[in-house]
């Protein structure tokens, strides 16, 4: 390549990397800026952090919120987790003709879109008094097509010889399951838990649509609530939206392979 | 031998069963939170009333959303995101993912992650970021007007044309890196060689994106369009969060209108459902053409 076009290259991947990296970059620092100097386009991190904190916990319950969101995000990861491995294990380790079509018709749902079954389950969950709920929160989003796919296409690397060797030793079919399988497909698992925990925690729509009492609320909640009145003070504002995305962001540091994996994981 | 093989004819049928065991939670979980809730709508959708007091009312609901003022609006802009927004997000992804393989890249590393980093903050933080950055006192303004390209700050979310233009370019920073993964994850695919070889065969980069990266990436693309498109005609956080749907409902989307008549209006369901039945047909007939457009080329 030509000295021209390797300066072009890097030049447009430098600024395409600043672009993307600017927003979150000017939230961080509006965070610890008076509303003020975020407005008049103060680029450096300030000290005003803990008066940001203290406006944003007189105004929003934010131990609350990031409590619920936690907590609804890891038992739904959890419990997801567990029910589309052993539903991905059993179509492909059992597969049969049956089981190949019930996939193909789970996989239909993956193109169902959420407002076309957001009223009706709105119905369904109110009357079964789950509103306010976390199994309300979770119970739509347990079992995706996605994650199923996902784990049966890595049970398709798994070995028969293992699950031959181990049925002659005497372990359950759910022993096989848990004592060899699991630990074999560590990795698919981290990547099916970083792109669970990180859907969970984003989530909008659905908890907007259930979580009707301010206790109940998450974070995007939380977050949204804070644009609603006329004056934004926009140091608070930013420090609600760092909050909000530190969790996912930190995951992403740590578990960047995992969470691309993750995102890809069922199309391999 | 006889009884061996009835032995062995239990035990398949045994680990058939033990099969339908593992799928049957996740299974009956999809029947009941997705396909049930699909006919319930439907049903719905032919029903009239305020609340829980509905009665049959035929095609009206259908009839109704195409004469709605707003819905069309709202159908139009889902259109004019889908539109303008996929393509670029899409070809630049591609471009990026391309300029990434490439072995002898300096900090390759740092531009991935970079570039991939918007993919980390929840759809409401960064239509509000978005949303602070253009607005009339946003940074935006202020990095313009220091640099004397404008006079006056712009009302970027008061006018509908540059309010749809915010809400397109939020969306490109957001979604380039997701796509670009895809990418980068189907190139890995691709033998290197093959780059090689033209390269010295004397093809140019840009050939060799044409020729030898679209073609071997065909798959993973029509697979990223498919997403987009789906996930662009269900756009909601970003219209209720960045713009809020306006000015006066000049960029509200589908998903946000049916939001409104269900949850925030008095609620009309069964219209409200047949609107969503209308983003269900049109997922699926652009997902059938796409596929068919893919297959031919090959």
């Amino acid at each position: 390549m030509s000295k021209g076009k390797k300066i072009f290259q890097y030049a447009f991947l430098t600024i395409m990397s600043l672009i993307s990296v600017f927003p979150l970059y000017w939230m961080a620092c509006a965070a610890t800026n008076k509303s003020v100097d975020v407005i008049k386009g103060k680029l450096i991190p300030g000290t005003y952090i803990i008066d940001n904190f203290k406006n944003l916990i007189a105004s929003q319950n934010l131990g609350a919120s990031l409590f619920n969101s936690f907590k609804y995000s890891i038992i739904l990861t959890l419990i997801s987790l567990f029910v589309c491995s052993l539903a991905g294990y059993g179509f492909e380790i059992y597969h049969d003709k049956g089981k190949d079509f019930v996939m193909n018709i789970i996989l239909l749902a993956m193109m169902v879109p959420f407002a076309a079954t957001m009223i009706p389950l709105f119905q369904m969950f109110s009357k079964a008094k789950l509103l306010n709920s976390t199994l309300g929160f979770i119970l739509p989003t347990i079992s995706t097509p996605f994650l199923i796919m996902m784990f049966r296409q890595s049970a398709r690397s798994f070995p028969h010889e293992i699950i031959e060797a181990a049925r002659l030793d005497g372990l359950s079919e759910f022993g096989i399951f848990t004592r060899m399988f699991f630990p074999t497909m560590r990795s698919t698992y981290a990547a099916a838990m970083t792109i669970t925990f990180m859907n969970a925690w984003n989530n909008y729509l659905w908890p907007k649509v259930i979580m009707t009492n301010n206790d109940s609320q998450t974070m995007p909640m939380l977050v949204a609530n804070l644009i609603e009145g006329y004056v934004t003070d926009y140091g608070m504002l930013m420090l609600g939206v760092l909050i909000c995305t530190l969790p996912t962001v930190i995951i992403f540091f740590l578990l960047q392979k995992s969470f691309a994996e993750g995102i890809t994981g069922a199309v391999k | 031998m006889n009884a061996s093989k009835r032995k062995k004819m239990s035990l398949s049928k045994r680990h058939n069963l033990t099969g339908w065991g593992f799928l049957a939670p996740a299974a009956i979980l999809i029947l009941i939170m997705s396909f049930v809730p699909m006919v319930k709508a439907l049903i719905l959708s032919f029903q009239t009333g305020i609340g829980a007091n509905m009665k049959p009312a035929g095609l009206f609901n259908y009839q109704r959303m195409f004469q709605d003022k707003v819905f069309m609006t709202a159908l139009k802009n889902n259109f004019l995101y889908l539109i303008i927004q996929v393509p670029i997000m899409l070809i630049l992804a591609l471009v990026l993912a391309s300029m990434l393989n490439n072995k002898d890249l300096k900090f390759k590393g740092l531009f991935r992650t970079c570039i991939f980093l918007p993919c980390a903050t929840s759809l409401v933080s960064y239509a509000i970021v978005f949303r602070t950055l253009f607005a009339m006192d946003g940074f935006v303004n202020t990095f313009l007007m220091k640099l004397h390209i404008i006079d006056q700050g712009i009302n970027w979310l008061a006018n509908p044309t540059t309010a749809r233009a915010v809400i397109i370019i939020a969306l490109i920073w957001r979604w380039t890196g997701y796509n670009m993964v895809f990418y980068l994850s189907g190139l890995q695919n691709i033998d290197y060689s093959v780059y090689e070889a033209a390269r010295i065969d004397g093809a140019s980069p840009f050939q060799s994106f044409w020729k030898i990266t679209v073609p071997l990436l065909k798959p993973t693309i029509l697979l990223t369009t498919i997403m987009s498109t789906n996930g662009t005609l269900q756009l909601f956080d970003e219209s209720v969060n960045l713009t809020n749907g306006g000015p006066s409902n000049a960029t509200i989307t589908m998903s946000h209108y049916i939001y409104n008549m269900s949850f925030k209006y008095t609620p009309n369901f069964g219209y409200a459902a047949a609107m969503s039945y209308l983003i269900l047909i049109l997922v699926a007939i652009l997902a059938l053409v796409q596929m068919k457009v893919g297959d031919k080329r090959e």
